[in-house]
């Protein structure tokens, strides 16, 4: 199970990193929502993997699940999906405003530039 | 137990859904309460503040659950004056958005104002990581509303970079916090710093990863090169008084790894051993030298203020990583008065907006009331470029004094002192083109004024300004002062018998239990 677990972190991390190198919108946004499922699950972890334990305290059981995390969980989830939908509305407007979803660009003249610069390197 | 501790985070939290609930459509009746609501802050902040001036640490547990299971608010001397700070400085930028008009020109100024200072108080006030994080996320979702107030296309282009860039340093305090709790099972301060340093040497690897990554957090906080990109476009392109306010947040940052590093991983943890001397320093130094170049190469004054705030911040960490108590104590001094500048130059950018078409460094017409913004800017410049006889000064020396033991003496002299110069020729030409060429253009025959500032706007900066002179002259006693907080913060041990030894709901009758 620790494998499996761990290799789940694993790849969607990998993926998200690899999403918010993206230079639009979109893909920096998904790849930021791959990274907070990779942070939930990673928090989970974090209380040690148990199956089938009960988090409040019983007679005759000597294992328990750490409840502690799956509370920060619950808050990490609720925060990461708030800020999805916040960036997801901003990025929108950004989007509709100038007909242009590049994460990277500088305002004014400098925007030139940098697209170019960015560009050459990816 | 006093109840006034957790009164600067309810007290703004109260307030701002009362004024989008109530006074949705009156913004007369918003400014009133958003002010009214700040003096009462300032109110309870100095007195907090005062009861905390004699070394007292109070503790506030929530529903009276006694750490490490309950949360907890503690108010230190350090916590104290930051919180008072971010009051003071939110009165002036307050005053400024309303004699400016910048409040009137979108929705929902003054509620998510309030939000933010709710998370910027909490922020300085908790005694607990994770709350930490959740009063960082406050401060953000409040920040990115008013990054976007007013709207604007490169206002929203700007804000998408500040949010995705502060949603991927969320998540990575969020891994920090796992690898943390995963070592230690716990995330109080108090809990933290004992149990850490109970950690073998040789089992080191999850607690060096974990501080690591809070690190680097707390370095995107305080936008540390190379973790800074998100700061130029977005103070930028911010409202002027909303960059004004930001000048605090990346003393959160700062504040952070102050209260983290000094406590939770001390200098003489195995575990954290070179993080300061090999990594913080030179990129603290790496940060001045850019940003004070920033400052010379910038072509748009808003712009060139976003990197003296860089470059006061990358001051504010050299002395910070010194870690020593006298390395601590003029950073502390230092933050004060990279505040207060901060602030001040990026309300004087949007006095001098006012008249012209543009923040560019090319000479345009006069602006209106030129002589007094031009008064004003270069009292700020002085301050900033660190000249005497303004508080930048002073807190150069300090840090620069506080430096004298380090192995990097030679480098951090050569550039706190070079960078200095640059930043000096920085604001000097960006003044000179701003205020004296203006007078060597020809303004045209529909040659419109502009709005003349109003006169609350120049109280603001005014005010600001007579604070920076105010800590100037009270050097002394605020060096005194901020020496004395670092003596509390280098010997923590009463902080944390007094959060973990106090006794809450519940505490007595298990006593014996276990």
């Amino acid at each position: 199970m620790e494998l499996l677990v761990a290799s789940a972190i694993g790849v969607l991390t990998a993926g998200g990193i690899y999403l918010t190198l993206r230079l639009r919108t979109f893909p920096v946004i998904l790849g930021v929502s791959l990274l907070t499922y990779a942070v939930n699950v990673f928090l989970f972890t974090s209380g040690r993997l148990t199956v089938g334990a009960p988090p409040i305290l019983q007679d005759g059981v000597d294992v328990y699940a750490d409840p502690l995390p799956q509370a920060l969980v619950l808050t990490a989830i609720v925060i990461s999906f708030g800020m999805t939908a916040v960036v997801v509305m901003i990025g929108l407007g950004a989007f509709l405003g100038s007909d242009d979803d590049h994460v990277d660009d500088l305002p004014g003249e400098q925007s030139q530039t940098n697209e170019s610069a960015s560009e050459s390197t990816s | 137990m006093t109840h006034w501790i957790v009164a600067p985070i309810i007290l703004p939290a109260l307030v701002a859904p009362f004024v989008v609930l109530t006074a949705r459509y009156h913004i007369g009746i918003q400014r009133v309460l958003s002010v009214a609501a700040i003096v009462a802050l300032i109110a309870v902040a100095a007195s907090l503040a005062w009861q905390a001036a004699d070394g007292t640490t109070t503790l506030y547990q929530m529903s009276d659950w006694a750490a490490p299971f309950g949360i907890v608010l503690v108010a230190d001397r350090l916590s104290t004056m930051m919180v008072l700070l971010t009051s003071v400085l939110a009165l002036f930028v307050l005053l400024y958005a309303i004699g400016s008009g910048w409040d009137d020109r979108g929705r929902h100024f003054h509620a998510l104002f309030q939000f933010q200072l709710m998370g910027i108080m909490g922020a300085f006030l908790t005694g607990d990581l994770f709350n930490l994080f959740v009063f960082f996320e406050v401060l953000l979702i409040a920040s990115y509303g008013l990054m976007i107030h007013a709207g604007g296309n490169a206002r929203l282009k700007a804000g998408v970079q500040y949010v995705l860039f502060n949603l991927i340093g969320s998540t990575l305090f969020l891994f920090a916090l796992g690898s943390l709790y995963a070592e230690t099972g716990t995330l109080n301060m108090a809990d933290l710093a004992q149990r850490v340093a109970l950690i073998g040497p040789e089992e080191t690897v999850g607690i060096r990863v974990a501080s690591v990554l809070l690190l680097l957090v707390f370095a995107i906080k305080a936008a540390l090169v190379p973790l800074h990109f998100w700061l130029p476009s977005s103070y930028s392109e911010a409202p002027a008084p909303v960059a004004a306010l930001f000048a605090i947040m990346t003393k959160v940052g700062a504040y952070a790894i102050i209260r983290v590093y000094t406590m939770v991983f001390p200098p003489e943890l195995d575990s954290t051993v070179g993080l300061f001397d090999v990594w913080l320093l030179p990129a603290a130094l790496v940060s001045l030298a850019l940003g004070m170049m920033g400052v010379l190469a910038a072509k748009k004054l808003d712009r060139l203020v976003a990197f003296s705030v860089i470059g006061s911040m990358g001051m504010v960490m050299i002395s910070i990583s010194l870690f020593t108590p006298e390395g601590i104590a003029a950073a502390l001094y230092y933050i004060v008065h990279s505040t207060l500048v901060g602030a001040t130059l990026f309300l004087i950018s949007d006095l001098v907006r006012t008249g012209r078409a543009n923040l560019d460094l090319t000479p345009q017409p006069v602006i209106a009331g030129n002589a007094l913004t031009a008064g004003l800017y270069f009292a700020a410049a002085i301050a900033m470029a660190g000249l005497p006889p303004l508080s930048g000064f002073l807190g150069k020396l300090l840090v620069l004094d506080a430096a004298y033991d380090s192995a990097l003496l030679v480098w951090i002299w050569a550039i706190v002192l070079s960078s200095s110069l640059i930043s000096i020729l920085g604001f000097a030409r960006a003044g000179s083109i701003l205020f004296w060429k203006a007078h060597s253009v020809e303004a045209g025959e529909d040659r419109d004024f502009g709005v003349r500032p109003s006169a609350l706007s120049y109280v603001a900066v005014g005010g600001l300004i007579t604070l920076l002179a105010a800590h100037t002259i009270l050097a002394g006693q605020v060096h005194g002062y901020t020496t004395k907080m670092a003596a509390q913060l280098f010997s923590p041990e009463p902080y944390i018998s007094q959060v973990l030894e106090t006794p809450g709901k519940l505490s007595k009758s298990k006593e014996g239990d276990h």
